[in-house]
């Protein structure tokens, strides 16, 4: 008997979205797939260094046991253990699948799957493809949807804008509002579960490694129709990155996985700090306590480069022919951009805003407080606790993908989905985003939407970073609330029928300052320092208060966030003191 | 008072799809390490034209800026290049700013290159694998034939290629080189072998490679580096042969 097919709505083409769309069409029903940009231009193919997996082919007895342990330690023990275990016990699996989709892993001489050392792990657990892991293994991912596409079971809309979702009188999330970025049309479109994977808010910040796709608009839109956002203020700073105007240029934490060293003259002399305050793990210690290290050198100590913000990252010890091998693509990235070749002199880099811990709030199986919204891969809150580890992400990106795919499927036939909705209330529906889209055009006045940005982002950078000051919060709250206010005076000069590229911005804004809000206010209540979220003033970690997830609900009244806290599964490691001057 | 130094624009631009071409001249601050895509960025804070003029801030596509999505090419001073990473001190001013015509545009530099991906499926652009479920068997793979796919697997569909070769566009049906070096990649994979005949077979068609006229721009073009007419001329020999078992297979 043939099975019911079922259409799934997924918002996102990068590798968690796709990897959901490739479940659902293998049990034989239809995905649509939304995206800002062909799927091989998804934010997923900025990851560089690799993804974790215990493959133990270096005699080193890796186990997956030490790489759920490393994963919960590195996330200061807020990660839901249960769903992490799950997540290092899929990993190998999830490697083999992408071997043999063809993605070009760098390999050892006799021919098997070579691994890497990588931040806050003594084993050799993380496989790759040279220095462009996440291009290879979104390629791979894309092909294979594209298969899929041809046998007609998917269908993109590429250049359209995720707007918001369709609820029934049931409250049940049945649809989506989306506009074609290119025509301008708003339609709505129906479906029997929908899943976000969206990405991370990166923008939010000004500048940041992200893509300038990774606005977080569709998480703050959800957010605003009732989802729930967990962990918000747990962002990710990474240690190494060039800084830029444009953007902050990542620079993997695979070149310290390969033996780059950072460092500042002290005394006239080279100051190898890192290997110096953390002698266990020495320039391998995760991002979180990198990226303060340097902060304090640069900030506190005036040791930075030439007294600027910057510090060295140091590979030109290492024979130029294995640098190539291992990390080509993102030295010559280096030099293209910088115009000195780091196989010859160290490279100045600083921390930058880079990935965000929370997101959507989940379950373990990737369903959202909503009824038939479902989230995965970075705009998800789940798997990394406090800080993630290098090379998890690609990782979380993916199996994210294995779980949400099935469940969304299980929801479209099990779930209880309530009243079908009317080609009416689709109709309301869309014509509500429509007549949103039409008071943008119209607006006129004083302010411009991309100075308003430009502000958000060094609100954002300067007071929510690698060091948080309550007051400072406070401050930063009531400035980033009169920039909402300021949206309103909003001028666009663009009336445009074709690319509005502008009216798409000034509505991404609204939802950018919104997430913002979030951030700052989640951030400002945590009195506790973990992972990556420090507070001078309360230097320690706090179990006994914050051993909880953050959950930020949208007030509609105020626009304010109303923070509570949530428990969750930290059952089978005990949660204990970080240090990484110590081995574990 | 020292003169502030500037650079200067000339964007050729477009308000709709079938929308007559027109250029604009911007003028904006120099800084160290300027980008076409952070010069454009600065039009959008203050789209205001050098004559005084406030104008639609230009639109263009990026994501990454990193060079790596593909999404920025456009024709900088008459090269097909990604907008990210060219350094406005590297470019002769002022600088020229068009989309690459090889590709229908949509509005001033932003172009439509569906057809590249669409290309992808005629060439059969994956793996054949059973599923995403595990599979015992792990593929070993020569570590010389990864390496080159490795490199083909950079190709980040940006087009410039495309727009290099004198044989792409409307006067012919070539599919162009990128996609048939991405065959190339498929058909070296121990996997990707099993459907090398079907891959040749796409490429024997109107289009495919007896389409490709030898003249070498596109490896000249390729900002990843990738060595296009290498595989080009690979295929066109695997092609030949595939050409002969097809005859002695009737």
């Amino acid at each position: 008997m043939a099975k019911k097919r079922f259409k799934v709505i997924v918002v996102g083409g990068g590798l968690s979205g796709l990897m959901a769309a490739l479940k659902i069409c293998e049990a034989g029903s239809e995905v649509d797939i939304f995206s800002y940009c062909p799927f091989k231009r998804s934010h997923s193919l900025c990851a560089q260094g690799g993804m974790n997996a215990c493959m133990d082919t270096k005699g080193e007895h890796d186990s997956i046991y030490e790489h759920f342990d490393d994963t919960v330690y590195g996330g200061d023990f807020l990660a839901d253990q249960v769903a992490v275990k799950g997540m290092c016990e899929g990993a190998p699996a999830l490697v083999r699948m992408f071997d043999r989709m063809g993605v070009p892993f760098t390999r050892s001489a006799e021919g098997v799957l070579d691994l890497r050392n990588f931040g806050g792990q003594k084993n050799k657990r993380t496989v790759f493809a040279g220095s462009t892991t996440g291009q290879q293994l979104l390629y791979a991912l894309d092909e294979q949807v594209r298969k899929w596409e041809t046998k007609g079971q998917v269908k993109t809309h590429v250049f359209w804008e995720f707007l918001k979702i369709i609820k029934n009188k049931e409250g049940v999330c049945c649809g989506i509002v989306a506009q074609n970025m290119n025509s301008m049309e708003i339609e709505a479109f129906r479906a029997d579960a929908v899943i976000l994977a969206t990405g991370g808010p990166g923008m939010i910040f000004g500048r940041c490694t992200a893509s300038t796709i990774c606005n977080g608009s569709a998480v703050s839109a959800v957010y605003q129709q009732g989802a729930r956002i967990a962990n918000p203020e747990f962002v990710q700073i990474h240690p190494t990155a060039i800084p830029g105007s444009d953007k902050n240029r990542l620079m993997s934490e695979a070149c310290r996985g390969e033996g780059g060293r950072i460092w500042v003259y002290k005394d006239g002399k080279p100051w190898y700090f890192l290997e110096e305050m953390y002698p266990a793990y020495g320039n391998l210690v995760p991002r979180d306590i990198a990226s303060r290290a340097i902060y304090d050198v640069c900030v506190n100590q005036h040791l930075g480069v030439n007294g600027e913000n910057k510090v060295y990252l140091d590979l030109s010890h290492i024979p130029a022919d294995y640098l190539e091998k291992k990390l080509g693509g993102i030295l010559e990235m280096y030099s293209e951009f910088m115009g000195e070749d780091p196989r010859k002199v160290p490279m100045e880099i600083y921390p930058s805003v880079h990935y965000s811990m929370g997101g959507i709030w989940v379950d373990r199986k990737h369903n959202t407080n909503i009824p038939g919204l479902l989230a995965s891969g970075e705009c998800d809150h789940q798997y990394h606790g406090a800080n993630r580890l290098g090379a998890n992400s690609l990782l979380s990106a993916a199996y994210s993908g294995t779980i949400s795919g099935p469940e969304a499927l299980k929801w479209a036939e099990t779930g209880d989905r309530g009243s079908a909705i009317s080609d009416g209330e689709l109709e309301e529906a869309r014509m509500e985003c429509v007549h949103e889209y039409e008071r943008i055009l119209k607006m006129d006045g004083e302010e411009n939407a991309r100075q308003l940005y430009h502000e958000l982002g060094e609100l954002m950078n300067r007071y929510v970073t690698i060091e948080r000051v309550n007051a400072d919060l406070d401050y930063c709250y009531e400035e980033v609330k009169k920039i909402l206010a300021r949206w309103d005076n909003i001028g666009v000069t663009d009336r445009g029928k074709w690319a509005n590229q502008e009216c798409m911005f000034v509505r991404q804004l609204r939802n950018m300052i919104l997430y913002a809000l979030v951030v700052i206010k989640a951030a400002r209540l945590r009195d506790e320092s973990r992972g990556a979220h420090f507070k001078r003033e309360f230097p320690t970690r706090d179990d006994e208060h914050f051993l909880k997830e953050t959950i930020a609900n949208y007030d509609p009244k105020t626009e304010d966030p109303i923070i509570t806290y949530g428990d969750f599964d930290h059952s089978i490691i005990k949660p204990r003191p970080r240090n990484y001057a110590v081995a574990k | 008072m020292a003169l502030q130094k500037t650079v200067t624009f000339i964007i050729e631009r477009q308000d709709s799809p079938t929308g007559k071409p027109y250029t604009q001249e911007f003028e904006l601050p120099w800084r160290p390490a300027l980008n076409v895509v952070a010069a454009l960025m600065e039009i959008q804070k203050n789209p205001v034209t050098k004559d005084g003029k406030r104008v639609a801030p230009v639109v263009w596509e990026c994501n990454c800026l990193e060079k790596v999505c593909g999404a920025c090419m456009m024709v900088i001073n008459g090269k097909a290049q990604q907008a990210c990473c060219a350094l406005v001190d590297k470019l002769k001013q002022p600088i020229h700013l068009a989309p690459a015509r090889t590709f229908p545009v949509i509005r001033d530099l932003l172009i439509d290159r569906t057809v590249m991906f669409e290309n992808l499926k005629r060439i059969q652009g994956w793996i054949n694998v059973d599923g995403t479920w595990e599979v015992r068997i792990p593929p070993r793979q020569n570590p010389n034939t990864a390496a080159t796919a490795y490199e083909i697997s950079h190709c980040m569909t940006c087009g410039c290629c495309l727009e290099a070769c004198p044989n792409v566009g409307p006067q012919s049906d070539f599919i162009g080189p990128s996609p048939i070096a991405q065959a190339y990649m498929y058909n070296i994979n121990p996997l990707g072998e099993y459907d090398k005949a079907n891959r040749l077979n796409a490429l024997m068609a109107k289009g495919g490679i007896t389409s490709c006229g030898n003249s070498g721009n596109c490896v000249k073009a390729c900002p990843k580096g990738i060595k296009l007419t290498t595989y080009l001329a690979q295929i066109n020999r695997d092609v030949n042969i595939q050409a002969l078992k097809n005859i002695f297979d009737h």
